[in-house]
């Protein structure tokens, strides 16, 4: 491709590789766009594109830096953002070495099987004994390769005095293939490798898919995090603007604030008038006007002209600080939450283990010698080792997890699944969370057609964030834009253009009136356009939904309580307003102490600390970084619906895998009394296992059906 | 009873072979985007032909 010709011009040397989240990839022309035009700018050598997570990694040298090359991505019409430095290879890791790992299971279970089915099928004297030699020579490096999760989990749990699924099968995978090792050995009639295999091919299947679906959401969310007020443009001694980032800001710098970016440090302002969004903050939904001398606090949007700010207090002291110190202390219960798999595992595992030793006691007291009664005991661990138990929630929660990826609702984990099944009671922030959280025109009756298409050629052409609503609005409306030409944008007026010999312009309103609003002039006409911070479509419904579900809802809002109180009566809520984030944190505790588990649903800084303490939590897609984080699942788009979808699907994958667990139970009923008697041979074992484990996958897929 | 000593050591080949694809493919990223590359069949190479 064309970078290969570019890349002769670099030295190979002086080459940076930095990466950038572009959320607005779609389709397949958009690679070949951004991957053929970068490297045709000065610095850039390449540009390799990863569609799955949205990223772009450019390979670049010193003359460009991040902030160009995020320009030169806006002139090619993708908003971008850089990434910090690879913070998810880690997890990717992971799952790169699950899923080898199922690969060599795999394969070692195949090849045994091969091996298994002449011996079952009959093959007897030097020809078993030779086969048992090879699946030994198989499974030992297989069981030792693709065996490690389980064996380092469960050694976790053993040197904590705890025990977990994990513990019952590393017992069972190493005893298994410890007594077929001896049978190989004597030249015994019984080896269990293909079972140990098999076992460990079934759970590591469960593993990866779960490492996958935590990937896929993690990806997913990382996507959507907006990476902004991670720094801000500073002004130089010589005037000049220069890029700094977040933690390199000091007191007294003077930063520039364009219009829509976020403020990266609390200051005063020294230069310009504007409106700051504290949504993020307080959850006021009112733009606040500011101007020369007035305090702003780092979070904070600037929505429509560009200022100067004096710098303050830097991140370590900001008002964000304060935030973060109380989500570390609310988080903290919920990692005391023990997922239902480990709590199965807890009765289970000493169960079966008691079993076990009951049938060799049993059979030595039988007058069974010692090496019947332990290949009996040990068949009772192999026939009970939870292969059913340890897919049946794992299978269950990854259908749930992509039905729900469907709908548009990002789960992070099989565990906040379980937890919002117990949802009882649901708490809601207003603005961003009930509300859009974006302006949005009030009412465009008044224009006709020939008008809002030109409103909307205008409107794409603007960074502005009135600009940016209105041309959403009106696209959603599916308004073709007319031909505009000659657009040119002032920052702080408007945007002006030609349209047909007639001088056309968006721009701010010359009478202030109440409320954001733009002007929209054709010719000599001209229009008002409000904007307001609408309801979510769906919201009524959603709330409704919950209802029925037998979850009531209530608004927990840092907005004033005359705004917050006339939302609660159009909903039909209980509503409290003016909470700052300490008040929603304490309510959310004394909730819990009451026995309630509630959902919180919020987007801003100020509800972090709620939806860190919450029972369960989930944040909007365009909610503050620090909430996404925060949260257990992120729902994207406008609607509010997929909240309702979450608890409907999160009910119905518990009863699934309460279904699973029944089963697996029921059918230990059955075959340990077999094992018991002595009557399991590693057919019935391999049958009985797959058998077991392909119902309680089946039955998880049912779910792709929930929340129809 | 001799052809075993052919055949499992094929089979065992076999399957060997494809688990060392299977190392390579995850090594060397192939699945490291799998949306994108059922995008990229659609774009042209304009360097390359035409």
């Amino acid at each position: 491709m064309n970078a290969h010709a570019a890349m002769a011009a670099f030295d190979p040397d002086t080459l940076q590789d930095h990466r950038f989240t572009v959320p607005g990839m779609r389709c397949a022309g958009c690679i070949s766009k951004i991957e053929r035009e970068l490297p045709l700018q000065n610095g850039i050598a390449g540009a390799r594109v990863n569609f799955s997570a949205k990223r772009v990694a450019v390979s670049h040298d010193a003359t460009i830096d991040e902030a160009g090359i995020v320009r030169v991505l806006e002139r090619l019409g993708f908003e971008a953002q850089p990434v910090a430095a690879n913070p998810l290879a880690q997890d990717d890791a992971e799952t790169r070495k699950l899923l080898l790992a199922v690969a060599v299971a795999g394969f070692g279970m195949m090849n045994i099987m091969l091996l298994s089915v002449s011996v079952w099928s009959g093959a007897g004297g030097v020809t078993r004994d030779l086969f048992h030699w090879l699946s030994a020579l198989i499974a030992i490096p297989v069981i030792a390769y693709a065996g490690r999760p389980f064996f380092s989990s469960a050694l976790m749990a053993l040197r904590y005095g705890r025990t977990n699924m994990d513990v019952p099968i590393s017992i069972g995978v190493l005893l298994a293939t410890g007594l077929s090792i001896h049978e190989t050995l004597t030249g015994g009639e019984h080896a269990y490798f293909d079972g140990a295999v098999m076992l460990l091919f079934f759970l590591l299947a469960g593993r990866a898919l779960d490492a996958a679906m935590r990937d896929k959401a993690r990806s997913g969310i990382a996507a959507l995090l907006s990476h902004m007020g991670r720094g801000a443009s500073v002004l130089s001694a010589d005037g000049t603007a220069r890029f700094v980032k977040s933690e390199d800001l000091e007191p007294g710098m003077i930063m520039i604030v364009a219009a829509g970016e976020t403020l990266a440090a609390d200051g005063r302002i020294v230069e310009g008038i504007t409106s700051i969004d504290n949504a993020m903050l307080t959850g006021e939904s009112q733009p606040e006007p500011v101007s020369i001398g007035m305090t702003v606090h780092a979070g904070a949007a600037n929505i429509s002209d560009p200022v100067r700010v004096e710098i303050t207090a830097v991140s370590g002291d900001t008002a964000i600080a304060e935030i973060a110190r109380l989500m570390d202390e609310a988080g903290q219960s919920r990692s005391r939450y023990v997922r239902i798999a480990d709590r199965a595992a807890r009765l289970y595992a000493p169960a079966v283990h008691s079993l076990a030793l009951l049938s060799f006691i049993g059979w030595m007291v039988a007058g069974a010698g010692w090496h019947q009664s332990l290949t009996i005991a040990i068949a009772v661990l192999i026939i009970t080792c939870p292969c059913a138990l340890g897919l049946a929630v794992p299978a269950a929660q990854v259908v749930a997890a992509n039905t729900l990826l469907k709908r548009g609702l990002l789960i992070k984990d099989g565990s906040a699944l379980e937890r919002l099944a117990e949802a009882d009671m649901a708490l809601f922030d207003k603005t961003g969370t009930l509300t859009v959280g974006k302006m949005r025109p009030v009412d465009l009756s008044g224009l006709d057609h020939t008008g809002r298409a030109i409103a909307l050629a205008l409107a794409q052409s603007s960074r502005h964030p009135l600009s940016k609503g209105l041309a959403a609005a009106l696209s959603a409306q599916g308004v073709v834009p007319l031909p505009v030409s000659q657009i040119t944008e002032t920052a702080g007026d408007g945007v002006v253009g030609d349209w047909q010999g007639v001088p056309v312009a968006l721009r701010r309103p010359t009478a202030g009136g109440d409320g954001p609003a733009s002007e929209l002039s054709i010719g000599g006409k001209l229009f008002t356009i409000h904007f307001t911070d609408a309801l979510r479509p769906d919201a009524a419904e959603t709330l409704a939904q919950l209802g029925a579900l037998g979850i009531p809802s209530q608004i927990i809002s840092g907005d004033r309580s005359q705004v917050v109180g006339a939302m609660a009566e159009t909903l039909n809520l209980m509503a409290t307003g003016e909470l700052s984030p300490q008040a929603k944190l304490a309510r959310l505790q004394s909730l819990k102490e009451a026995g309630h588990f509630p959902l919180m649903v919020g987007d801003g800084l100020n509800d972090g600390p709620a939806l860190a303490a919450a029972h369960v939590s989930i944040a909007p897609g365009t909610a503050s970084d620090v909430s996404q984080q925060a949260a257990d699942a992120v729902f994207v788009g406008d609607s509010l619906r997929p909240v309702g979808s979450a608890i409907i699907v999160a009910r119905a994958t518990m009863r699934i895998v309460r279904q699973n667990f029944a089963f697996a139970i029921g059918y230990n009923l059955f075959a340990v009394p077999i094992a018991m008697a002595g009557l399991v041979t590693p057919l019935i074992a391999a049958i009985a296992m797959s058998l077991s484990s392909l119902i309680v996958v089946a039955n998880s897929l049912r779910l792709f059906r929930a929340a129809g | 009873m001799t052809g075993l000593v052919f055949l499992i050591p094929i089979a065992l080949g076999m399957g060997a072979f494809g688990l060392l694809a299977f190392f390579w493919a995850i090594r060397s990223g192939q699945y490291e985007d799998m949306d994108g590359a059922a995008n990229r069949i659609l774009t042209e190479d304009e360097e390359n032909g035409e």
